[in-house]
């Protein structure tokens, strides 16, 4: 049987980034488990932008956030990475998903507002380079004509001119989507983009209503696989800058991402089996043995080493039951609130975040899980992004950022 | 400031208030319903929606055991739309009294309620989800009832014979002189207008709230408050109403509600009416005690929790266990020296009729009015208002009767554009503190697995496309919407819910950021006030 190198348990944004820098480095890597959240990302790559969250506090500078959360709870996992690895780990994951289709942009060492399908304006760090104009017109409160369809249920715009009462120049427009009727999803409706001749029917219809303004903004359903393309075209098209906003789930964004990965991975040799969740898990001092997948479509595999990246309830990395909450994999010590009651709390929105999104995997420097006794539970098994205890990534802003840059570390510490 | 005349004032749109409404209306007497949040936004809400056949009380309370019987058949002839007409099991399992048990048929028989011991093979084989353990079983005429279209099909025919509803409009003082309420002076909840009724009488429906209302007019009425938390199970567990054999106790029903089976219940004195929501703790007990019943409770999937608050009236000094015990209390307040003031509470959802038609009776002596009650024998038909409550109802007309561009907003319970559309134009005045919250109540929207956490963004982007919300509005509406739903969602959280809460949690924080920005559009008055203080013996 084929050893691999590395086993990279998990597909959510941590997974794929730990495939990404082992095989860069490499290293045989083979892939499986859930996707988790990744259908459900909005795209943004968020560093870190509200501590302590309690008092809401907003900042510009991730990297001074970074600073003072470091200084006020030293079990956070960003303690475990210093800010040149979080560089670094951005830098290569960017620049693999940049040769891959899906642009990124930021503003070194700050946070941007960025408009969600709310309404709201979202701190980010690195946000889809199809985004940006947004960004800017916001800032300059620039006219602009948000555009949604009919059919299409994840964006009002109307809802979004409503909430950004701050925007007095923003306008909307509702359209039908050529080709198409009924209900719309965006996934169909980013596919059929990659069509110029849908490019032009589309800003046919919308151009005539934009005379006056600087920038058009759309539910993000510019292309696929070619975004940057499919945007510029747009551009020439109507003349104007032109903008997406990620819709509420399912949205474009996931798929994209996954697109991605799936084109980029497999050329740097990575094996994935995808979807398989692991079933048994074997650990020696040669490594560890491994089932995907369960029946007769399982598979056996064998690895020296191991990255642990399979998120939390959505991404079943965690489960709970009634009393408890248990690593999925290896059955490692969690860290969690001592009964359910306290899990959550009566408030959904509670500025303080739930107790139970603190509770995870327990690690030492090098990212190794610690077993009962605060032991490295095996010289060789790492673990990175949400499923790691002492941090709430929704209240902090700080998802895809702690995925990546615990991937990272996990990876290199090998 | 608006001033309204009436002849009489209900104050509560439970189920007593609305088949009030309705009675008073078949009488010719103008009545108008005023209800300080929404319809059945008390205990009448918070039930199990049973169609008791009376066999709970036998025991207990043979009065209730025969009015339970008498109604469930009047309901079930003239308001089928509203029932499900089950049938239901009484059984016992090893431990339980055995006594109670072979006293059961003898007791059923002297209060007239139907009753058939099973083998112990059939029972099982009727309802596959049984213990093994079980050692008795009879089955009896239980059926369910969805206590929200039963309100609102009695609501919509008191209204379309001239009746008048507000909801939002809590009475906050009346002005009592000569011996009779003559001005009762409300705030609108919603915008804050004061409103100045002017009835002839005025009746006190406003269950758990009854000795509220009734120390406006310097009436006391002595009401112990006592809590009920339920859970609700993701898939129909049993066909029939299953009941376990022994003296009323908590976690011993399971009641079907269409596609789904509610479970319940626990009794927790509380200080007040206001604020009650399921905990943790009481799920766990329900769930640990009903599964020696039906043992699949300890693995099935539950949707969520919901608590109601249940009045006991003592019309005597406190403590006065045999007033206590009374099925409903109907009081006079003459003899409180208020001649135009009566309260109708306690009771039970399945006896709502003859708690309506007694306490219109009553009015209408005082009235002068000789018009007999019509509800014994008329049917009460069923409303377009009524109709979207109905679980499976959504799915059907998606499937049988959609228009070409509708699209569906809540996938759950396959909620369609057009059908929230149908409910926005038919109850204009609804909004309150969340549309959101009002639609919900009106139809299955936030009841499936995702519990709004999908369709609440979703419907609030439709309330603003139709103009219904502006500015940040429609924002905070969501946000009281969502924590509404969370009361109940956040005692269930494990296995899949949690994943669900998980997903929920990453799209409205992660994604838009909605701990941020405006806060919920009310600082519900529900909020922390109930502390359970202990529970009942």
């Amino acid at each position: 049987m084929k050893k691999y190198d590395v086993m990279v348990i998990g597909s959510g944004f941590a997974g794929m980034a730990a495939a990404l820098f082992a095989a860069r480095r490499g290293l045989s890597v083979v892939q499986a488990g859930a996707t988790g959240g990744i259908d459900f990302s909005t795209g943004f790559i968020d560093l870190l932008a509200v501590h302590p969250i309690a008092e809401q506090k907003v900042w510009e500078d991730p990297f001074a956030a970074l600073a003072a959360l470091r200084r006020d709870l030293p079990a956070h996992p960003f303690c475990r990475v210093s800010d040149g690895e979080i560089r670094l780990a951005l830098e290569e994951f960017t620049s693999f998903l940049g040769e891959h289709g899906l642009c990124y942009r930021g503003r070194e060492g700050k946070n941007t507002l960025t408009l969600t399908a709310a309404g709201t304006m979202k701190p980010t760090y690195l946000l889809p380079c199809t985004a940006w104009s947004g960004v800017e017109a916001w800032e300059a409160k620039a006219p602009a004509l948000l555009v949604d369809f009919y059919g299409l249920k994840g964006l009002s715009a109307r809802q979004i001119a409503e909430v950004r009462g701050d925007w007095p120049g923003l306008r909307t427009a509702r359209v039908r989507f050529p080709g198409m009727g009924g209900e719309l999803y965006p996934e169909h409706m980013a596919w059929s983009m990659a069509d110029p001749a849908r490019r032009e029917e589309l800003s046919k219809t919308v151009a005539p209503l934009a005379a006056d303004v600087q920038y058009i903004g759309f539910p993000a359903i510019l292309g696929m696989t070619d975004t940057g393309a499919v945007l510029s075209h747009m551009q020439e098209l109507l003349g104007k800058k032109v903008f997406e906003i990620p819709t509420l789930p399912p949205s474009i964004a996931g798929p994209r991402l996954r697109a991605a990965f799936d084109r980029g991975l497999p050329p740097l040799g990575v094996r994935t089996c995808t979807q398989k969740l692991i079933t048994r898990a074997v650990c020696s001092d040669e490594g560890f043995q491994f089932t995907a997948g369960s029946g007769s479509t399982s598979v056996e595999l064998f690895a020296h080493s191991a990255i642990l990246a399979s998120g939390r309830f959505f991404g079943k990395g965690l489960k709970a039951d009634r009393h408890s909450i248990r690593e999925a994999v290896f059955d490692l010590p969690v860290t969690q609130p001592e009964n359910r009651s306290l899990w959550h709390r009566p408030g959904f929105f509670d500025p303080r975040g739930h107790e139970v999104n603190q509770a995870g995997i327990e690690t030492d420097n090098l990212l190794r899980p610690l077993d009962a006794d605060g032991q490295p539970f095996h010289p060789r098994l790492r673990a990175a992004g949400a499923i790691l205890a002492h941090q709430d990534w929704m209240r902090m802003k700080c998802g895809a950022g702690l995925a990546i840059a615990t991937a990272y570390k996990a990876v290199i510490s090998l | 400031m608006t001033t309204l005349a009436t002849r009489v004032l209900i104050i509560g749109a439970g189920a007593t208030g609305a088949g009030l409404l309705r009675d008073l209306a078949l009488r010719g007497v103008q009545a108008l319903l005023i209800e300080q949040r929404d319809v059945n936004s008390g205990a009448s809400g918070g039930n199990h929606g049973l169609l008791h056949s009376g066999a709970r009380y036998v025991a207990s309370d043979r009065e209730a055991a025969m009015e339970c019987r008498a109604e469930g058949d009047i309901l079930r002839r003239l308001a089928p739309q509203c029932i499900d007409d089950a049938g239901g099991l009484f059984v016992a399992v090893r431990g339980d009294d055995e006594r109670y048990v072979s006293d059961f048929p003898g007791l059923c028989a002297k209060s007239g309620v139907p009753c058939r011991a099973l083998e112990l093979g059939t029972a099982r084989a009727m309802e596959p989800a049984l213990s093994q353990d079980i050692i008795a079983a009879f089955a009896v005429q239980d059926g369910a009832v969805d206590p929200f279209m039963l309100s609102l099909d009695n609501i919509a025919q008191g209204l379309s014979l001239g009746g008048g509803m507000r909801r939002n409009l809590a009475a906050v003082s009346m002005d009592v002189r000569h011996g009779r309420v003559g001005r009762v002076e409300c705030r609108d909840m919603t915008t804050g207008e004061n409103v100045t009724i002017e009835p002839e009488l005025v009746i006190n429906a406003s269950g758990a709230w009854a000795g509220l209302i009734a120390a406006l007019a310097g009436a006391q009425i002595g009401i112990l408050y006592s809590m009920g938390s339920l859970v609700i199970t993701q898939d129909r567990i049993a066909t029939r109403v299953i009941n376990r054999l022994r003296p009323p106790s908590d976690a011993d029903i399971l009641v079907p509600g269409g596609t789904v089976s509610i479970l319940g219940t626990t009794s927790i004195r509380v200080p007040s009416p206001d604020g009650c929501r399921p905990s943790v703790a009481e799920t766990d007990r329900i769930i640990d005690d009903a599964r020696a019943m039906l043992p699949i409770l300890e693995r099935t999937r539950y949707i969520r929790a919901y608590a109601g608050v249940r009045p006991l009236v003592s019309l005597g000094p406190a403590g006065d266990d045999r007033a206590v015990s009374r099925g409903f209390a109907l009081i006079d307040h003459a003899a409180d020296g208020v001649d135009n003031f009566l309260t109708i509470t306690g009771g039970k959802l399945t006896t709502y009729r003859l708690m309506a038609e007694k306490a219109a009776d009553l009015a209408c002596a005082k009235l002068g009015v000789s018009a007999p009650c019509r509800t014994r024998t008329e049917p009460l038909p069923p409303s377009s208002l009524g109709r979207w409550t109905e679980p499976g109802r959504g799915p059907k007309s998606w499937v049988e009767s959609r228009a070409e561009d509708d699209i569906v907003l809540c996938e759950c319970e396959m909620v369609s554009r057009g059908v929230i559309d149908a409910i926005l134009d038919e109850a204009k005045d609804m909004r309150g503190r969340s549309m959101l919250k009002a639609i919900g109540m009106r139809s299955r929207v936030g009841k499936g697995p995702c519990q709004g956490g999908f369709c609440g963004p979703r419907i609030t982007g439709h309330l603003y496309d139709r103009e219904i919300s502006t500015g940040t509005q429609g924002l905070a509406e969501l946000k009281t919407f969502t924590e509404r739903r969370w009361r109940g969602f956040s005692p269930i959280l494990w296995g899949v819910p949690l994943m669900q809460a998980d997903l929920q949690e990453a799209l409205h924080c992660g994604a838009m950021d909605l701990e941020f920005g405006p806060p919920p559009s009310t600082t519900d008055e529900e909020s922390e006030k109930c502390q359970a203080t202990g529970e009942l013996p």
